[in-house]
């Protein structure tokens, strides 16, 4: 019975010492401790959280530079294709300018040739006939040295002219 | 396994050697000691038991000195000091001025009053002293019709109380001194403490209290549990400054069971109040019928945590003490190891519900106090 009879000396002092423990560890130990660790929880929370959001922000650039890239990818090839498009252009352009060119060219080339041509004809013609002249002339003197070759002569142009 | 073997066998050789000096002497010193001052008690095997009961009983029991150890007949403890309310006042004076006497013997003067100690509770002495020699009448029954001082001594468990408080202040701002400086993992001391608070917190407060009001009774229920295991763990310590049998006192558990009810009263939500005296749903005379036995479960809630861990704690010391006083009433020496042995069993176990008491403790006073402050949306249900 002694046992299970609670002593009120104890009873007491557990009482006194208890509340005062609750109430200067409650303020002063375990609210300061609780907090850090709410505030360390938070911070995790949020960390966490912010490298999550990062993470998508991560992929959403890099989905985003792989659209640009392609897209880049695409423009180039575009551009590069244009570029050749035009080349050939130009090249079958030029090739085409250059016939035509040419081909004034050398029919000029022609003409000039045949002017020159008519011209160094014509230039032989009178020479070869001031030339022939000239033989003529010396001929004619030779053979008029003598008269009567030469009236003969004479009379068979005269001749001549009068048949003509 | 050799390496794990070692080790067990280390433990128990030390354990021998630890507990056998100590222990032996100080059963086989206060068992002499008892035989010399109670001259009724003769040397046959029934009263040897009958001696070694009472032994274990005075072991459990508050105590007015911190009685150490024994010493060749000479009973080695530490005074402590007495504070007495009575009739005229707060008397003082420390519990050596008894001379170690339990029986009555020596009277102490203060002023016009004497008090005379018997079985550790003090008494005003009576005028003359019996054929005994003692200072306290009798009864027919064996009851003392002497009045007693209200004791608020710092007796023996009141120290221990002390001690335990102060250890608890100790790991508590040991460990919130970590928190000023450092605000990202715990380190040293806190690191061990923090899951703990962690626990309580989530698992005992959070689950039985609930989101909106728990965190008020955190720092109650945090306090509850070191201050409980801490006590608990003291007892648990054979030699002084620990042995005190504080946690398996029947006052230190009522007044703990008593901060609980009365949170538990002072938090009750008026749909508490309606369900223990007008329980919805249920016909009148059902009412009137449940009504009491509702009442009573308030007060059976917290009895029963009273009774719960004073039970535990006084049962794993007198297992332990009968184990060793096993050697005394076998009057063999041989018994020593298997009785050693299983001390040592029943002492690993005593530290494991050291702590599943303190977590029990806490745990039902979240339990019931978040079930006087919950509130019913199922009324018609009932």
């Amino acid at each position: 019975m002694e046992l299970v009879t609670p002593g009120f000396g104890l009873f007491i002092w557990t009482l006194i010492t208890f509340l005062l423990l609750v109430f200067i560890l409650g303020k002063f130990a375990w609210k300061p401790i609780l907090n850090s660790v709410k505030e360390r929880e938070k911070n995790i929370e949020e960390a966490l959280y912010a490298a999550e959001k990062a993470r998508q922000e991560m992929q959403n650039l890099t989905n985003e530079n792989e659209k640009l890239l392609k897209e880049a990818r695409s423009e180039r090839d575009a551009i590069l294709k244009e570029a050749r498009e035009l080349k050939e252009k130009i090249l079958s352009d030029a090739k085409e300018a250059a016939k035509i060119q040419g081909e004034k060219l050398l029919s000029e080339a022609r003409k000039q040739i045949e002017n020159e041509k008519m011209a160094a004809i014509n230039e032989l013609k009178n020479q070869v006939a001031s030339l022939s002249i000239e033989i003529a002339e010396k001929i004619l003197q030779k053979e008029l040295e003598d008269s009567k070759k030469h009236e003969e002569f004479a009379s068979s142009i005269i001749n001549k002219v009068m048949i003509n | 396994m050799k390496i794990a073997r070692k080790p067990g066998k280390l433990l128990i050789l030390f354990s021998l050697l630890l507990a056998a000096p100590f222990t032996v002497r100080s059963f086989y010193s206060s068992a002499n000691s008892l035989d010399t001052t109670d001259p009724h008690i003769t040397q046959n095997t029934e009263e040897q038991e009958e001696n070694i009961n009472d032994l274990i009983m005075h072991h459990i029991a508050d105590s007015h000195d911190f009685h150490i150890l024994d010493w060749k007949d000479h009973s080695i403890s530490i005074p402590l000091p007495v504070i007495l309310y009575t009739k005229e006042g707060l008397v003082t004076f420390m519990s050596n001025a008894f001379h170690h006497d339990d029986h009555g013997r020596v009277v102490v003067e203060k002023g016009s009053q004497r008090f005379v100690k018997y079985h550790e509770k003090i008494y005003y002495a009576s005028e003359k002293a019996d054929s005994h020699g003692s200072f306290v009448n009798k009864g027919d029954d064996g009851a003392i019709l002497n009045d007693k001082p209200i004791d608020i001594s710092i007796t023996k468990n009141v120290f221990s109380l002390f001690l335990t408080a102060l250890l608890v202040v100790f790991i508590a701002f040991k460990s919130a001194s970590n928190y000023k400086t450092n605000s990202r993992a715990p380190k040293g001391f806190a690191s061990f403490i923090e899951p703990i608070l962690v626990f309580i917190r989530d698992e005992i407060a959070l689950q039985n209290i609930g989101e909106k009001y728990y965190e008020r009774f955190v720092p109650y229920l945090i306090t509850l549990f070191f201050f409980i295991w801490i006590a608990n763990m003291l007892g648990l310590m054979p030699v002084f400054p620990g042995g005190a049998n504080l946690s398996g006192n029947i006052a230190f558990t009522m007044s703990l069971a008593l901060l609980t009810l009365i949170l538990m009263i002072f938090n009750a939500s008026g749909d508490f109040w309606k369900h223990t005296f007008w329980m919805p749903g249920v016909p009148v005379p059902m009412k009137l019928l449940l009504a009491p036995i509702e009442l009573i479960g308030i007060f059976t809630k917290p009895f029963a945590l009273m009774i719960r861990l004073f039970a535990n704690m006084t049962a794993g010391h007198i297992v332990i003490l009968s184990l060793i006083g096993l050697i005394f009433i076998f009057k063999s020496v041989a018994v020593a190891p298997a009785s050693i042995l299983l001390t040592l069993f029943i002492y690993l176990i005593k530290v494991f519900i050291s702590l599943l008491q303190a977590y029990i403790f806490t745990l039902l006073s979240a339990l019931f106090i978040g079930q006087t402050m919950a509130t019913h949306e199922h009324d018609d249900h009932h």
